[in-house]
């Protein structure tokens, strides 16, 4: 009878190491939280506790369910993908994005009517950091690390390395967006613009990313193709330089392990310029470069046709790393800062301007030969016109880090809209693309539920859009050439509030631009959960799309 | 590392039909990639933004050294730029400055190009500082006074007017003006039916309905006692002690009947802050010449 022997089941060195040391954790943050400064620190300590005592609990309960033996890495020559976590990933890509795009259409009604800063939890100082850490991190990091874990095993052939960490990267990384975006309603924040979460939030995620970093090396090490395709390259230089970023820009002193403040390392002009350092390459490194990998699959994977040219990834990848890190003073102009620094982070923004578009021209030229399916798929669309919208705000943010406009655009609603030209049109449509297409790929889904659904989402966003960055840039113009008018007797035009009292009608058509635009991810929300509701089933893995038609090369 | 597995994948380079352009001979899921140069428009403006990124370092100030910088040819700084514009502005203003600070507010008031000078100076400087209490035109808010009315709460010629911007009202200033309604309910001066009763009295004065005519003569009585010594008899107020006119139809903080209660209850004092050493001579100047010409000034 020796068959039935079953092989010994054992817990693996990632279960009991995990659970040992979320065991240790839960009575660690119960010790911090019953001895904390403040009930807002408590508050947070006892969540985390609970969060690690869920996870031991979790470890255990899945070791008695599962099978001795783990999943193999491949199944008859075939590589076991493991989606889950891609799965959960996207789930909550779709949340959080819907969750801040509606804290961006409060603070936007709050700047044309203060009366609804109604009390100090969600008074416009608060939400406002929920709302840009909600679609940055929590949308746009969902879409990231999901499309990441997803692209990454397609292109190499390979199952997602390890059992425990990947869930641990993905359930981690969503506790650190719950701790932060609790902690600055309750007020707790290091007031670092795009960095507000406190030490223990910062470690928290340190700790994550370092294994979201060896879970992408490890995995993309047991590649079967010889090369690591150009998406690969793209998200490991997002996953390395974000955490140089964080660790640079957050090093901090706690006043005690059971008070939520501590105090930045770095001060005065030296502080401004390691956070601008820091807030130039997150959006560099977090809302460009990761997304450009998002591009670099799923746009020639939609239009099933090959990348248009591989030199040209190659050489503005290299341009846009080496060069992006450079820009950060332009954000500085007439400050403290030093000029020659000033100088330095405008030249390197125009030099920017070509790498940049490097990518630009991959995306759209990857379509040349299939542009009629910009007719039909209304998916392929949002992704071209993502590209488009990159373009965009690609040009005018070196237009803008020139000295001379920055003097006008500087401080006004010009840059909320250069901003929302990149996070709407290009960090919020290629998103909107990838998770179109990943949903029914996950869930293994013969298509979507409804593309007419789809094109009314391009619609009515892209008005939502136009409108958002029309007014802005007519706000910020005016408010600009407000700011420097003098009369002809040498004295100030206007005084501020009256810039103030001139926004209004900008701020209402920009809040109406915000609705439409969540409006847009709603008929999303829906459409993506019939898919997986309704959806019908695939005959089989949709594994490779149908391959245009090549030749072998004479 | 060594991969032998090429089933699913050829490596040899293929030409796309659609473009007659070679791949490369990679693929990866099902994605290849073409071998296309890079686009000569695009390498070209890439070299010209270095270009002209060189020549921005040559003529500005750009690169750091051990413990200078290059300082470029122009010898362009902009500490340098921002107070040449300062200057030039001063320059622009100087002779009128010079007029404006010789002269009394009541010669300026006489001298309509002096006068629209000081208004040009003062109408930013109110913006910035007075309109987020008193309303952009000065049209005051609750608690706040209405600057282009007739109605002054401590007097309207240009001499109280700097007066009051000048050391505030209850500021703490020593020479602030200061007049202190009593909480005449929250420390138990008066009981509370009497409280009513002279609130409906108070609104009587300005001929406001009263819905409950039998406590006028109370409230009459009240208001002698307690009111009459700032407010006056009658309650016509007094500008010494900044007691409010209540005749006029004109509410600091408003007519509802529970409104006066509460002021006598709780005994409200708005406070103005001191602006001398905030704001220098010439502005409060300024400023005073500004509200006085608002509509009110006396």
């Amino acid at each position: 009878m020796a068959q039935a022997i079953a092989p010994q089941k054992r817990m693996t060195f990632g279960e009991a190491g995990t659970a040992a040391a979320l065991a240790a954790f839960t009575f660690l943050f119960i010790l911090i939280g019953a001895k904390a400064h403040t009930t807002e620190y408590s508050f947070h300590a006892f969540l985390l506790a609970a969060a690690s005592a869920w996870g031991v609990f979790k470890i255990i309960d899945r070791f008695y369910a599962r099978p001795a033996e783990l999943p193999p890495r491949e199944i008859d020559g075939r590589p076991n993908y493991n989606f889950e976590p891609v799965k959960f990933a996207t789930v909550a890509a779709v949340v959080w994005g819907i969750a801040g795009f509606l804290v961006g259409v409060i603070i936007a009604l709050q700047l044309a009517f203060p009366e609804l800063n109604l009390f100090h939890w969600i008074n416009f100082g608060r939400l406002r950091p929920l709302h840009t850490s909600a679609v940055i991190f929590a949308f746009g990091g969902n879409v990231l690390i999901g499309s990441s874990f997803y692209v990454l095993q397609r292109t190499s052939h390979a199952r997602l390395a390890g059992d425990i960490a990947p869930w641990f990267v993905v359930l981690g990384y969503n506790l650190f967006i719950v701790i932060a975006g609790t902690g600055y309603l309750l007020g707790i924040t290091q007031s670092k613009e795009y960095a507000e979460p406190e030490w223990y939030a910062d470690l928290l995620l340190t700790v994550v990313w370092v294994a979201y970093l060896l879970v992408y090396l490890v995995t993309l090490s047991r590649r079967k193709e010889p090369h690591i395709y150009v998406a690969n390259w793209f998200y490991l230089a997002f996953i390395i330089t974000i955490a140089v970023l964080h660790l640079g820009n957050n090093a901090a002193i706690p006043v005690s392990i059971f008070s939520p403040k501590s105090y930045v390392l770095w001060s005065g002009v030296q502080d401004a310029l390691i956070q601008w350092w820091y807030g130039h390459n997150a959006v560099g490194f977090f809302l460009t470069v990761p997304f450009l990998a998002i591009m670099y699959y799923f746009v020639p994977k939609r239009a099933e046709r090959p990348v248009y040219s591989y030199r040209l990834s190659i050489i503005h990848f290299w341009a846009l790393i080496f060069i992006y890190i450079w820009a950060g003073p332009h954000h500085l102009h007439y400050t403290a800062l030093p000029d020659w620094a000033q100088t330095l982070g405008m030249t390197f923004s125009i030099i920017l301007w070509m790498p940049s578009w490097g990518g630009m021209i991959n995306g759209l030229m990857t379509l040349s030969g299939a542009w009629d399916k910009l007719r039909t798929d209304p998916v392929l669309r949002l992704m071209v016109v993502a590209i488009a919208f990159y373009g965009m705000a690609t040009f005018e943010g070196p237009l803008m880090s020139v000295r001379e406009v920055n003097a006008l655009s500087h401080y006004t609603d010009w840059t909320v809209g250069h901003v929302h030209s990149g996070a709407l049109g290009w960090v919020g449509y290629i998103s909107f693309g990838t998770l179109y297409c990943l949903v029914p790929w996950l869930w293994n889904r013969k298509g979507l539920y409804s593309l007419r659904l789809v094109s009314l989402h391009f619609w009515i966003s892209t008005i939502g859009i136009v409108l958002y960055i029309t007014s802005m840039w007519v706000a910020g113009i005016l408010q600009g050439l407000m700011w420097r008018a003098y009369t002809s007797l040498g004295f100030l035009e206007y005084s501020f509030i009256e810039t103030v009292e001139a926004m209004h009608p900008f701020y209402l058509i920009r809040a109406l631009g915000g609705i439409l635009f969540l409006i847009g991810a709603l008929i999303m929300a829906y459409n993506l959960w019939m898919t997986v509701k309704y959806g019908e089933a695939a005959d089989t893995v949709p594994e490779t799309a149908a391959k245009p038609a090549l030749t072998p090369a004479e | 590392m060594a991969h032998t597995d090429t089933t699913d994948h050829g490596h040899a380079p293929q030409v796309d039909s659609l473009t007659g352009v070679s791949t490369t001979g990679h693929e990866w899921d099902g994605i290849q990639e073409l071998n296309n140069p890079l686009p000569r428009w695009w390498l070209w403006v890439f070299y010209a933004t270095i270009v002209w990124a060189i020549g921005f370092w040559i003529a500005f100030p750009a690169w750091p050294l051990i413990s200078s910088f290059t300082p470029g040819i122009l010898g362009w700084s902009s500490r340098e730029q921002v107070a040449e514009q300062l200057n030039d502005l001063r320059e622009q203003r100087s002779a009128m400055m010079t007029r404006l600070e010789d002269s009394t507010t009541a010669q300026i008031e006489s001298d309509p190009e002096l006068l629209s000078f000081a208004r040009a100076l003062g109408r930013p400087a109110f913006g910035d500082n007075c309109a987020p209490c008193h309303g952009a035109g000065g049209g005051g808010a609750k608690g706040y006074p209405n600057l282009n009315d007739d109605a002054w709460l401590w007097g309207g010629t240009l001499a109280d007017i700097e007066q009051t911007i000048r050391f505030g009202i209850r500021s703490g200033h020593d020479e602030a003006r200061v007049g202190d309604m009593p909480a005449f309910g929250r420390d138990g001066m008066i009981p509370r039916a009497d409280i009513v009763a002279v609130a409906d009295y108070v609104r009587s004065l300005s001929g406001l309905p009263v819905e409950n005519k039998a406590n006028l003569t109370t409230g009459a009585k009240i208001f002698a006692d307690n009111c009459a010594s700032c407010h006056q008899a009658g309650g016509t107020g007094s500008r010494e002690l900044g007691a409010p006119n209540l005749t006029t139809g004109i509410w600091l903080f408003g007519p509802e009947r529970e409104t006066i209660i509460d002021g006598v209850w709780n005994g409200h004092g708005s406070v103005m802050p001191a602006w001398q050493g905030r704001l220098d001579d010439t502005t409060i100047k300024a400023l005073t010449v500004f509200v006085h010409t608002l509509g009110g000034g006396e």
